[in-house]
């Protein structure tokens, strides 16, 4: 029988893994189907086999050049001329195993090809590959950072042999180099993986660093008179698989195996970066990047990654405040509560506004358009902040839920009343403020002098200032990472907050702040049904009123989000990533 | 697994009655006693005895010198040779320890100090002495060999702050450890 017969009566696997554009792989010895042009690290990843590596990143170009990739492959011996192919029983034809190992990073699949990521072949070369990774490494591991989550660590015990062989000298290297900012730099652990190399190249945009020198002389370092400063360099901390570039904020702060993850969102600009929030009791250590490919990829800028230590600084406040005879005295929360709602309610509701912030969630701003319903007032607004788009990641947006208030609140432009207000203010016809989570002397424009014209301030806010201390009721409110809730991004993809850690001291939750206060205006007893106990309970009112959520709920939001509403703004570094995939230079 | 069955055996009427051992029993420490009287008492002399029987009069008396090797007392941080210290905060004792006894602040060694290339002590180290098992784990796990349980067994204080040993006092305890790693010399 012919191949040809073959063809026509019963198609063959490669003919009808083509029509779908897919090409017929066995991966150690079980016959799988993927898309044509997949690199076999990647078609290896798809069936549970993970290919340990150090220099393939599926964001940057793939040098190959740590070589911990190596795989044996095979393909269908060439026939001899007039020969045809043989065909087994089902459809494939034989492998033969090419006797040295390739890059698995690199190289695409085909038609009918054989990968071993096992054998002896592959484990002998591996073991090679790591001890001569391991020559020039130091013994660094007990105070070097990357300790617990070190990829020469892991690979060592998963694939070394377990004890050196090397007799010679150690090559030395500069040691505890700054080379940035933020950033410190360990030669001898460097494997010259280039990730990072690649990363300031083809993502930052701004290639500082390289490698000089040759063979184990191979020294990574900046270029002459340029430093890494660039605002994505922490980005390379987080790819270097070894120790090599540490972080000078986390630097020697906590081991990593000590911190618990907690999958959360950047509230510093409209992007929305997904992150991760490393905590260990009740203090945040670091912020990484989390990878969502329609948000952030797999970075973030470090203006935004740093900007955390004020959750714990001494000007955070932590316990509700009234002003008596012109001084604070910390109070408890029913009472703070109520002296609120009073002070509010005093005089003319049209003598009353209220400032919200573009940096509450979702839930807390529904809740805040309820209060001011409740007090019966227009002047509602939040505060703008707009800056330089940086034509990467941060968006010009600075407010991370400027989407969520024109969805919740249904208006186009939910900052403008915010002159008028302010004109008010200091004209005397508005007499009363609340304040949510917005320093009035900072970007919203207003002076020290201008809060002395009120009758009565009201303030719910995370750190000590001139607003806390003109506020005649300070209501300590949560940080980002101690709080849940939703945000809209620029791109209107709805995203999750999760709670890190609790609020300091006796701060509450915002959205709770909102809740007891609207009981105390509406005269709602926690009894009731409509009393919300949980911030559930709240997303649910809010699904049933705003047609952009509804049948969601904050579990269905899920760690990556959901598009909920339709904008032309795009994330740069995103168009710019799928750009270099459709041409071919990365993964994706 | 199989059941063995094992056969109780068979006792004689003399033993059923067990007025035999019970006496044999009354022999043995009337002996003691009467050693004792007679200042005779085994192993008095090895013990420190005051006199009377075995007993070692704690705390005149100690028996520290015939404490074994293995002892495990107080767990404690130790100096080097050049009297560096030893730890390098990693932290490794805190994580192991089953009751959650250590607590560790690492710091950075400044560049200016000679041991600069270190680059990591211990800002503070403390022991919460309440909560030492003293299973030594923790020395078991350091791989800088800086933590040892010492001899010392008489940790007492009159509240639970003074029973937490801070850096200073765990050096005190610990002093120097000579030629055991060479990990930080000049042909690292």
């Amino acid at each position: 029988m012919s191949a040809e017969a073959s063809t026509s009566e019963a198609k063959l696997p490669k003919d009808l893994a083509a029509e779908k554009g897919l090409v017929n792989v066995q991966i150690d010895g079980v016959w799988r189907q993927v898309p044509k042009g997949t690199r076999m690290i990647e078609a290896c990843r798809m069936f549970g086999t993970i290919v340990p590596h150090y220099c393939y990143h599926p964001k940057l170009s793939s040098p190959g050049n740590c070589r911990m990739c190596l795989v044996q492959m095979g393909m269908p011996p060439r026939p001899a001329p007039g020969q045809d192919p043989t065909y087994d029983d089902d459809g494939f034809q034989p492998i033969g195993w090419m006797p040295r190992p390739i890059i698995a990073c690199a190289n695409t699949v085909a038609e009918n090809m054989g990968i071993r990521t096992g054998g002896e072949l592959v484990e002998s070369v591996r073991e090679g590959v790591m001890e001569f990774l391991l020559i020039n490494h130091p013994l660094d591991c007990p105070i070097c950072d990357q300790a617990g989550e070190c990829r020469l660590q892991e690979l060592s015990v998963g694939y070394g042999r377990g004890e050196s062989r090397f007799v010679d000298m150690k090559v030395k290297k500069p040691k505890n180099v700054d080379i940035g900012p933020r950033i410190r730099l360990d030669d001898e652990r460097c494997i010259m993986c280039s990730r990072c190399i690649r990363f300031m190249d083809e993502v930052a945009g701004d290639p500082v660093l390289g490698f000089t020198q040759r063979g184990t002389h191979t020294t990574l370092t900046v270029h002459p008179g340029r430093r890494l400063d660039s605002n994505y360099s922490l980005n390379t901390v987080d790819i270097c698989p070894v120790g090599a570039l540490t972080s000078n904020d986390f630097r020697f702060q906590m081991r990593v195996w000590f911190l618990k993850e907690t999958p959360s969102i950047d509230v510093n600009c409209g992007t929305g970066t997904n992150i991760t929030i490393w905590t260990r009791g009740e203090t945040v250590y670091r912020i990484t990047p989390r990878q969502n490919d329609e948000v952030n990829s797999c970075w973030m800028p470090d203006s935004h990654r740093l900007n955390f230590h004020y959750i714990d600084s001494e000007e955070r406040l932590t316990e509700p405040l009234v002003k008596e005879d012109g001084r604070h005295r910390e109070a408890d929360w029913p009472d703070a509560i109520r002296r609120t709602v009073e002070g509010l309610r005093t005089g003319d509701p049209s003598e009353l506004a209220i400032i919200a912030s573009a940096r509450m969630t979702n839930e807390e701003l529904f809740l805040t358009k309820a209060l001011t319903e409740s007090l019966g007032t227009e002047h509602l607004t939040v505060v703008p902040r707009l800056g330089e788009p940086d034509g990467i990641l941060i968006s010009a947006d600075r407010n991370p839920n400027t989407q969520g208030v024109k969805v919740v609140w249904r208006r186009e432009d939910p900052g403008f009343r915010l002159g008028g207000i302010r004109d008010m203010v200091r004209e005397g016809r508005i007499k009363r403020l609340l304040v949510l989570g917005e320093e009035l002397t900072a970007e919203a424009g207003f002076t020290a002098e201008d809060l002395l014209k009120l009758d009565f301030l009201a303030s719910s806010l995370l750190l000590a200032g001139p607003t806390a201390e003109a506020s005649d009721v300070v209501l300590p409110g949560a940080a980002f990472a101690e709080k849940r809730g939703s945000m809209i991004n620029v791109t209107g993809r709805l995203q999750r907050l999760n709670r890190a850690v609790e609020p300091h001291g006796r701060a509450r939750d915002d959205w709770e702040i909102l809740r007891d206060l609207i009981a105390l205006v509406d005269d709602l007893p926690s009894t009731s049904p409509d009393y919300p106990h949980l911030i559930e309970d709240v997303f649910r009112d809010m699904a049933a009123a705003i047609p952009e959520f509804k049948g969601l709920n904050l579990s269905k939001i899920g760690d990556l989000g959901l598009p909920v509403t339709e904008t032309d703004v795009t994330i740069p570094l995103l168009e710019d990533e799928r750009a270099r995939k459709a041409a071919g230079e990365i993964v994706g | 697994m199989a059941v063995v069955k094992i056969k109780r055996p068979d006792l004689r009427t003399g033993e059923k009655l067990y007025l035999g051992a019970l006496f044999k029993g009354f022999l043995v420490t009337l002996k003691h006693a009467i050693d004792s009287l007679r200042g005779k008492t085994r192993g008095a002399k090895a013990m420190g005895s005051s006199g009377l029987g075995a007993t070692m009069q704690f705390p005149e008396q100690r028996w520290d010198d015939s404490m074994p090797d293995y002892y495990r007392g107080a767990p404690a941080l130790v100096t080097d040779e050049q009297d560096r210290e030893r730890c390098v905060s990693c932290q490794l004792c805190e994580f192991i320890c089953p009751p959650k006894a250590i607590r560790i602040v690492p710091g950075e060694i400044p560049s200016d100090d000679p041991w600069a290339k270190v680059e990591k002590r211990p800002k503070e180290f403390e022991i919460d002495m309440i909560r030492c098992i003293y299973c030594g784990m923790c020395e078991e796990v350091c791989p800088e060999q800086a933590i040892y349980l010492r001899k010392d067994y008489l940790i007492s204080g009159s509240s639970r702050e003074e029973m937490v040993h801070d850096k200073k006092k765990l050096y005190e305890i610990g002093g120097k450890r000579v030629g055991l790693v060479n990990k930080w010399n000049e042909l690292k």
